[in-house]
């Protein structure tokens, strides 16, 4: 067995769980099927074995470093990014019109997932690049599609997405960064951008810079905000890299994880001009960035229960082959060890592990085939529908896993015990990378307010088609038995409605969001409830062989569930009333109360 | 000058195998299935051999059940032309499968056969010399480095005491060891257009040839547990023991 993937469980949710074959039956994806689409995931993870896992322990050690203005990085990096170019991989979700392969996006994320379980770090390289290629794609001109995407969609140039400045992240109202408009209808840029990933190597022959910045004479706030495509050198006549275009790279930041993946401080027009095109209209970047953000939330989401994977892979193997102690109630020394396995406190932190792994991956596995099913709705009702689920979801599927699935990877350097917090094994590793997940494109925080005050509180999204979508399930769970598990979760929908109700009649914005961020958490829990009754329900309708590993496999997933029912769903009510209380302890918690008085 | 490639479905060698409780073979049920790994080194020397345009066409044969279009098709998008796909559910032994690919020799006249050493399930290594033997070729087997120029194949070969090169008269089989090369990863794009190249239909009817097998397994089991080791305190210990074990 690989350290890093569990096809069994993938081919599970892709294909029994979310019925992948029914889609794949609509115009828009038929020219794929199982088949292909398996061999492709064979090709994948071979891919992933050879040319990513083997070295993310010594990228891990060796983070880029600043030399002369440029940044050094181990060889290694560049030759799995090739590698992933020629297979095709950044083109791959892309439609055949522009030289993709038309996948499916829950197949792509499934894909994505798998380099990023092998090593994260290189993985980010491409992601950004595909995020910044379906930008232009979106809102490019003809020209400037031509210009650029080839290049991207071949793995030849890749891209970036620079959205924070020094002064702000969250608060992307106040960027600084300002563009002059020139004769001749380009821009002229000038200002810093912070936390760039992948702002400035050698790997690629050309960096493509989504950047947003003000037009000079802009409306404040986010109304004022402009994208631009800003390439690290200018293209020739010919279209290929020419002069640099003055992008000077200020400083590194050194990171508690991810490391391989350089971050950066970018200064733009400092030494001479730096030249930017507008993507989209003008004073429409923010729209036009979040055009994109249902996708790279759930990517963000999707990275995070993969690092939890691979630690939970990790602390199976080593659970089953480390022995210490014996079995409770054994005095006599002189008889064998077992394995940690073998002790029921370890079970428990493997099935925590797997309870938020393979929820997580129902849950942002589901979401990306919310955005197929956008794609391939036959009526604009439909389509309505699937967008308000998605957009309801977005927040859960980012958040969700950046924290169980971190909780997740604490279990598994648990498992390991004093070995886990040595570098000498990667659990600590995995734990480190997945920890920017709670943070970075819209931290928990902002996710929580997201949901609670802009979704629900304000009405831009409504319950009902989620709520629809559980109690069909639940029909289903229902006819197999599973009827506490169903009692259970409608009384937590009421719950978490209930706490609904307070927040939308509270006029005091601030007070009814107060605890917008422990709302996430348990309605993420909820949410991911309703994917474990799905789950154990599918599981239910199989019928192995008795005896079979395929039987085992089965009832992993009816035990997981009931685990996540009686050990994680239950904590949610307390949660809800917390809410429905609109408890204002930290409301009125005065900034002087905290540290040293 | 075509060259065929028979090319075996086999439990994929990350798997851990599980033998069935009923000890008639090992699970097979819903366990990853790929192609043998020698076979990829065929597949990706026939096609390197098109490449250098020394071969003109790669024909890939499989023999076995269904799935093992999947395994044709993942030949073809490593670069093989077309498939053929010999179709059953029964157990095929090495002797079998060399009388079926004798019938298929005859009909697409390959001036070069490559196939593995051996399959990574049973292990046989039987196949290839008993083609040549019915074929009456001359092999190649455990190719570490294959030239072909004019009418003879240049076979580099791993024996016990280094490397031996012999010279081989086309028609010849080669099989093919690890060293030989490195098998590519097929891009996504042609993983795509392999669903477009043709696959050929047979049944083990076609051929008119005995497959019976000869071999009846009794059972199956996994190997026995390696027992725990003893720390002894000194060497006059140690050598008492082996002598009580007949070890010395």
């Amino acid at each position: 067995m690989s350290e890093f993937v569990d096809r069994r469980n993938l081919d599970f949710v892709l294909f029994e769980m979310l019925d992948l074959d029914t889609l794949l039956t609509t115009p828009r994806y038929e020219e794929h099927d199982r088949e292909s689409i398996t061999a492709m995931l064979d090709v994948v993870e071979g891919i992933a074995e050879t040319n990513f896992l083997p070295f993310a322990a010594k990228l891990d050690a060796n983070e880029p470093k600043f030399v002369d203005g440029k940044v050094e990085i181990i060889p290694e990096v560049g030759e799995a990014l090739s590698v992933l170019g020629e297979a095709g991989l950044f083109a791959a979700g892309f439609d055949e019109a522009i030289g993709g392969l038309q996948l499916p996006w829950v197949v792509t994320t499934n894909i994505n997932g798998i380099f990023t379980a092998a090593n994260l770090s290189v993985a980010n390289y491409a992601f950004l690049t595909v995020g910044a290629a379906n930008m232009l794609n979106a809102f490019g001109t003809d020209e400037q599609k031509d210009a650029y995407l080839p290049n991207m969609l071949a793995g030849k140039w890749f891209g970036t997405m620079c959205l924070s400045e020094p002064q702000a992240g969250s608060s992307l109202a106040d960027i600084k960064t300002k563009a002059v408009r020139k004769d001749d209808g380009t821009f002229s840029l000038s200002g810093s951008k912070m936390w760039i990933s992948g702002g400035d190597h050698e790997l690629s022959d050309n960096i493509i810079h989504m950047v947003l910045a003000r037009i000079e004479g802009a409306p404040v706030g986010t109304r004022g905000i402009s994208l631009f495509i800003v390439p690290r050198y200018r293209l020739n006549e010919a279209g290929e890299r020419g002069e640099w275009n003055h992008i000077a790279l200020a400083g590194l930041n050194h990171k508690m994880g991810q490391r391989g993946t350089t971050n950066c401080l970018l200064n733009f027009g400092e030494s001479g001009e730096t030249v930017g095109y507008l993507l989209g209209e003008e004073n429409k970047g923010l729209a036009c960035m979040f055009h994109m953000m249902n996708e790279a939330r759930v990517g963000v989401g999707q990275a995070s229960v993969m690092s939890a994977l691979a630690g939970y892979l990790h602390a199976v193997d080593y659970a089953r082959e480390r022995p210490q102690g014996r079995p409770a109630g054994v005095k006599d020394q002189s008889t064998p060890q077992v394995s940690i396995i073998e002790h029921t406190d370890v079970r428990r932190m493997l099935m925590a592990q797997k309870a938020a792994v393979e929820g997580g991956l129902s849950l942002t596995s589901y979401c990306s085939l919310l955005v197929d099913k956008q794609k391939t709705a036959e009526t604009a009702e439909e389509r309505a529908e699937y967008d308000d689920l998605l957009g309801l979801l977005t927040p859960v599927a980012k958040s969700w896993p950046s924290e169980h699935c971190l909780e997740a990877n604490k279990w598994a350097i648990q498992i390991l015990g004093g070995y886990g917090y040595t570098r000498d094994y990667p659990v600590e590793r995995h734990y480190r990378d997945n920890r920017l997940n709670h943070i970075h494109e819209g931290t928990f925080g902002i996710q929580g307010r997201d949901l609670l005050g802009r979704k629900l509180r304000a009405g831009v999204s409504a319950l009902t088609p989620l709520r629809n979508q559980i109690s069909s399930t639940i029909e289903t769970a229902r006819a197999q038995g599973l009827n506490a598990e169903c009692d259970q979760l409608e009384k937590a929908l009421a719950s978490a409605e209930k706490a609904i109700e307070v927040v939308r009649s509270c006029e005091e914005e601030n007070l009814s969001l107060a605890n917008a961020t422990l709302f996430l958490d348990a309605f993420g829990t909820v949410v991911v409830a309703w994917l474990w009754l799905w789950q154990a329900s599918v599981a239910k309708q199989a019928s192995p062989e008795a005896g079979s590993s395929e039987e085992t496999f089965y009832k992993s997933k009816i035990a997981a569930a009931q685990y996540f029912f009686r050990y994680e769903l239950s904590k949610v009510f307390n949660t809800f009333e917390l809410v429905a209380s609109l408890d204002d302890t930290c409301e009125l918690a005065s900034a002087d109360f905290f540290g040293v008085s | 000058m075509k060259v065929l490639v028979p090319v075996k479905r086999v439990i994929d060698y990350n798997v851990k195998a599980r033998v069935k409780p009923d000890q008639s073979g090992v699970d097979l049920a819903n366990v990853k299935m790929s192609m043998n790994p020698f076979d990829e080194i065929s597949v990706e020397e026939a096609v390197r051999l098109k490449e250098a345009g020394t071969a003109t066409e790669v024909v890939v044969v499989s023999i076995g059940p269904q799935q093992c279009q999947e395994t044709l098709r993942t030949a073809l998008a490593m670069g093989a032309d077309r498939g053929i796909l010999i179709k059953t559910d029964d157990k095929v032994e090495p002797l079998a499968v060399a009388k079926l690919l004798k019938a298929v020799v005859a009909e697409e006249s390959p001036e070069l056969v490559i196939l593995g050493k051996q399959a990574i399930d049973d292990d046989s290594n039987q196949t290839g010399q008993m083609l040549a033997a019915l074929l009456d070729w001359p092999q190649g087997t455990f190719a570490n480095e294959v030239k072909v120029d004019g009418g003879k194949a240049n076979v580099t070969r791993e024996i016990d005491g280094g490397l031996q090169t012999v010279a081989l008269d086309l028609p010849a089989i080669v099989t093919t060891d690890l060293r030989l090369n490195e098998p590519r990863y097929a891009s996504l794009p042609n993983i795509m257009k392999a669903k477009k190249k043709p696959i050929d239909m047979k049944e083990i009817g076609d051929y008119g040839v005995d497959v019976a097998p000869r071999l009846t397994t009794v059972k199956v089991t996994e190997p026995p547990v390696r027992e725990a080791g003893e720390i002894v305190e000194d060497v006059p210990t140690l050598v008492s023991k082996l002598k009580a074990k007949g070890a010395l």
